[in-house]
């Protein structure tokens, strides 16, 4: 591996009100280099009274006569414009970062850097048109709703996009006139630390945007328990996206959007191009190291065309180049941590005691870091482990079928419903299925592919409320109704 | 220096067909400044290809992005603030008005150009349900080519208000600017080149109505006209319109807002809200507050007050950072405001100030009041587009909502009152597009404008300005 480029880490405090501040517990934890394995930095560890400070300000900064509050519109877009145009400025310094502390390839950093910076500009659009209705009464009554900001929105994100998950909270959250706490997730706050430089930079406000770096029990905890946070959003485990929600309805907390895990399904139908298919399906499992809540990780292969298409994706997995992250060539760098790497060795061996078929990979890559080859089993169930659970680990899934109608049901089978995929020619079957399955967005012919423009988030378990798109401002507006009589 | 008088197509400079050029005048001195290439019919003919190319389904502009489409607006939008100075001297040297008043039509231009880059990726259409087996939805397409006719009192804003949410919705176009204010538009041209929009999606050429506008208005393969301008001219381009491929036509023309004056109004307030309402731009607005009905209890103060600001208003030197009103735009405006003079003495309405030219060079005018003005009254009435106020007295509100409303034009109106219950209740009974309450011209990028009645169809600004640039597709998918 080539040795690592000498990344300055500028930002390690808790950044609250515009300034930076140290822990008030006075600890630190370590950030790890995945890659490697290694310490990259401490950063300050923030807790309750941490969180305190940072809502503190934040409802400051949200007071109905705050700079942030009696702005105009256009200039609440033109401060979000030119924070998306910094993290353009910095997208070379900001990637290295990225890749540093998540193990992503640097131009899938890049990448990532370039769609935040779209979807802020994006969400900076909506600023002067989010409008309520005046709606008809008889002529003695003036009646209309007002779209207010609904307050001090507290953000909880994760580590397998770190820089786009920000900007896919702050984009809609800031195009409201709300004001935010964000909390990186504790894998991976350099990124998120670096951009609340940036956010002072811009021009916004003290107190708009606090960034509180921690874990989940002490520092998310605190946010969802906190009397004053008005609105909670939360990406990342089913199982903590349900401790959020208890916790948070125990605490009287309704206003809870939930972006969770999945288990999606990727349907290959007999007329499907190969090579495409292949292709797709291999995008679809392994892009980000598999470590994608929309991960297509059920791949459903008809039976005319199983045998060639299971030797296509071990080809495919076969030539995958996983390693250094800085290496123009590697398309996989390492899973985020020890843990998650433990998780996935866990699973890949459920698959081979379950009966799965292990076509190739299946063990470590690399003698150093978190890396794992690209993995396939085919001959997969539906009832087993590898079928059912989410892996968050480059472990594709190949299973069988021959009746659509009885796909369709296995699809949609799962307590998950964030994605699924059609791959086909007949465009009337792809319509069909898609009225049939229980999925928050379904590619045809494609996957992966995400639009500013479009909402995405999950039926049944993989959450509720959705993000991107005008659909994404619902969560960060309350609505009012005004009824006037005049006398 | 003036760098562009020729027509521009294809994102390049032509000379006129005819090989004519007009004359551009300073009507701050009655002096020619430059003269421009004249586009006819057969340039418009030009134009009309290179845009209909821009607009082939497989062109590099249909094939854009939304966001990509956005960047290139915002561009424009940002070549506009960084050449602010030399555009907004520009705009006085050819329309007269103070340069602080350009480099605020400016600023407005680019933020109004900013707003519709904001929409270009947020003009949904629907899935609607159907049977089970159906798949339907509306798609809201580019209409195509749009001709865009401006006036010359805000000739770069106006300019704005039509780029806006033409390009926003992925159409081409053909802008013809005021023949007596095409210099600004034909600047902002080249900033559209440098700006990187592909050829043929803007072109803009200069002409006059009766050649150049008119060819537009009746012109077989151009899918929509938009004027803004007086209403004897809409009428005839609504006509050119129907006569020819029934183009889709809106029009944004004159008006005769009414601006209502409480008795539980603070006078001074209201008396600043009616001089600017009236005078801005030389009263040369088609929402101009050019009628003042004041409420008898105030009326005699009223008045007073109003002459004393109208003569203390600075007339002279546009670029003089005192000036605070420049000349009107031509001599045809300015004897035809000089004649109402004429007339508002003949029908007894009483001239409290002003009513003559001021200084001996250009077309300028003393702001004028006269008194005691009554509906029926010719100043009353017609549309004057020049800065003469006229103070009716009303004592029934009931009443003065029905004056205010008799009239065939619709465009704008105001009332002032610390009573919101009846200035809400105003609001619901003016016949007008634009209603203020202890406000006036409070224009907002991200609401629309337009008329009632004679003032016009159709609005621009807001959501509601891009619906005249879209085409609504209904599909319906039968899943067999």
């Amino acid at each position: 591996m080539s040795p690592l480029p000498d990344i300055e880490i500028k930002y390690t405090e808790i950044f609250i009100n515009n300034e930076w501040h140290k822990a008030d517990k006075g600890k630190t934890f370590p950030v790890i280099n995945p890659s490697t394995g290694e310490v990259i930095a401490n950063v300050e560890e923030a807790t309750r009274t941490d969180v305190d400070k940072a809502v503190e300000a934040a409802r400051k900064a949200f007071h109905v006569d705050s700079p942030w509050r009696t702005m105009q519109p256009a200039d609440r877009g033109a401060l979000m414009r030119k924070f998306a145009e910094l993290l353009r400025r910095d997208i070379k310094y900001l990637a290295q970062l990225e890749t540093l502390n998540n193990g992503k390839p640097v131009h899938d950093s890049m990448g990532d850097i370039g769609l935040s910076a779209n979807c802020i500009d994006y969400y900076a659009g909506w600023v002067d048109k989010i409008t309520g209705e005046t709606i008809p009464a008889g002529n003695g009554h003036f009646l209309y709703t007002e779209h207010e900001p609904v307050g001090i929105c507290g953000q909880i994100i994760p580590w397998n996009f770190p820089i786009l998950m920000l900007a896919w909270k702050l984009g809609p959250a800031l195009a409201c006139g709300n004001t935010v706490i964000l909390k990186p997730a504790e894998q991976t706050p350099l990124s998120a630390l670096y951009c609340a430089a940036l956010i002072k930079e811009a021009g916004f406000p003290p107190g708009v945007v606090n960034i509180v770096p921690g874990d989940g029990p002490e520092c998310g905890n605190a946010i969802v328990v906190h009397p004053h946070v008005d609105k909670l959003a939360f990406t990342g485990s089913s199982e903590i996206g349900r401790l959020i929600q208890e916790t948070a309805a125990k605490h009287h907390h309704y206003r809870v959007s939930l972006e969770l895990g999945g288990k999606s399904a990727l349907i290959i139908c007999e007329d499907a191009d190969l090579d495409y298919a292949a292709k797709v399906a291999h995008q679809a499992l392994y892009f980000n190291a598999a470590q994608c809540c929309c991960a297509g990780s059920r791949t459903y292969v008809h039976a005319k065309i199983y045998d060639e298409f299971v030797a296509k994706c071990v080809e495919l997995a076969n030539k995958r180049v996983v390693g250094d992250p800085y290496d123009r060539n590697t398309e996989q760098g390492p899973q985020v941590s020890e843990e998650q790497f433990n998780k996935i060795l866990g699973y890949i061996e459920a698959g081979n005691k379950e009966g799965a078929k292990l076509e190739c990979g299946g063990k470590r890559a690399c003698d150093k870091g978190y890396f794992i080859q690209p993995t396939v089993f085919s001959g997969v169930k539906d009832d087993m482990k590898i079928a059912r659970e989410e892996i968050f680990g480059p472990v594709m899934s190949l299973l069988k079928y021959d009746c659509y109608e009885d796909v369709i049901k296995r699809a949609n089978s799962s307590s998950f419903g964030l994605a699924a995929g059609i791959v086909t020619k007949d465009l009337t079957r792809a319509l069909t299925i898609t009225k049939r399955l229980h999925a928050g967005t379904i590619w045809i012919n494609d996957y992966n592919t995400f639009w500013n423009q479009a909402p995405f988030g999950g039926f049944k378990q993989s959450g509720h409320g959705r993000e991107l798109g005008s659909y994404g401002l619902e969560g960060y507006y309350e609505v009012k109704t005004v009824s006037i009589k005049l006398a | 220096e003036i760098k562009y008088t020729q027509l521009f197509i294809n994102n390049e400079w032509h000379k006129a067909a005819k090989g004519k050029t007009f004359p551009v005048i300073n009507p701050s001195t009655g002096e020619e400044i430059c003269q421009v290439e004249e586009g006819t019919r057969e340039d418009v003919d030009k134009a009309v290809e290179a845009a209909r190319k821009a607009f082939d389904i497989e062109s590099p502009w249909r094939k854009l992005e939304p966001a990509a489409r956005a960047n290139l607006i915002r561009k424009f939008a940002d070549l506009l603030r960084r050449d602010i100075d030399y555009l907004s001297k520009l705009e006085t040297l050819n329309n007269g008005k103070p340069v602080g008043d350009s480099k605020g039509d400016i600023l407005g231009s680019a933020a109004c150009i900013d707003y519709y880059a904001g929409w270009v990726d947020k003009i949904a259409g629907e899935t609607l349900p159907g049977a089970h087996d159906q798949f339907i939805y509306t798609r809201h397409e580019p209409i195509g080519v749009c001709g865009q006719i401006i006036p010359w009192n805000y000739p770069i804003m106006m300019m704005a208000w039509k780029f806006g949410p033409a390009l926003a919705c992925g159409n081409v176009i053909i802008l013809k600017p005021a023949e007596q204010t095409p210099l600004t538009a034909l600047y902002c041209a080249a900033l559209l080149k440098e700006a990187g929009f592909p050829p043929g999606v803007v072109n803009v050429i200069p002409g006059d109505g009766p050649e150049c506008g008119n060819a537009i208005a009746s012109h077989e393969h151009i899918d929509k006209v938009a004027f803004t301008g007086s209403v004897e001219i809409g009428k005839k381009i609504q006509e050119a319109a129907a006569k020819s491929n029934l183009k889709r036509v809106t029009l944004e023309l004159g008006g005769k807002s009414p601006l209502i004056i409480c008795e539980d109004a603070d006078i001074d307030y209201a008396v600043s809200v009616a001089h600017r309402a009236i005078f801005t731009n030389a009263a040369q607005n088609c929402t101009a507050g050019s009628r003042t009905f004041v409420h008898a209890k105030i009326y005699d103060q009223f008045i007073a007050k109003s002459i004393e600001l109208a003569k203390n208003r600075v007339v002279g030197d546009p670029f003089d950072s005192n000036t605070e009103q420049g000349p009107q735009i031509n001599e045809s405006q300015f004897k035809k405001i000089l004649d109402y003079v004429e007339a508002g003495k003949k029908d007894g309405a009483k001239l409290e100030c002003g009513g003559e030219r001021h200084g001996n060079k250009g077309y300028f005018i003393k702001p004028t009041i006269f008194s005691g003005v009554k509906d029926d009254m010719r100043i009353a009435r017609e549309e004057i587009f020049g800065p003469i106020m006229s103070v009716l007295k009303f004592d029934s509100y009931d009443e003065v909502i029905k004056r205010a409303n008799s009239t065939s034009f619709g465009l704008g109106a105001g009332v002032i009152t610390k009573d919101l219950t009846r200035g809400l209740t105003f609001a619901q009974r003016l016949e007008a597009g634009s209603v203020w309450v202890n406000d006036y011209d409070a224009i907002i990028n991200q609401a629309p404008f337009g008329g009632f009645k004679q003032s016009g169809h159709g609005r621009e600004l807001g959501k509601y300005g891009l619906e005249s640039y879209y085409e609504v597709k209904t599909v319906v998918v039968k899943l067999i």
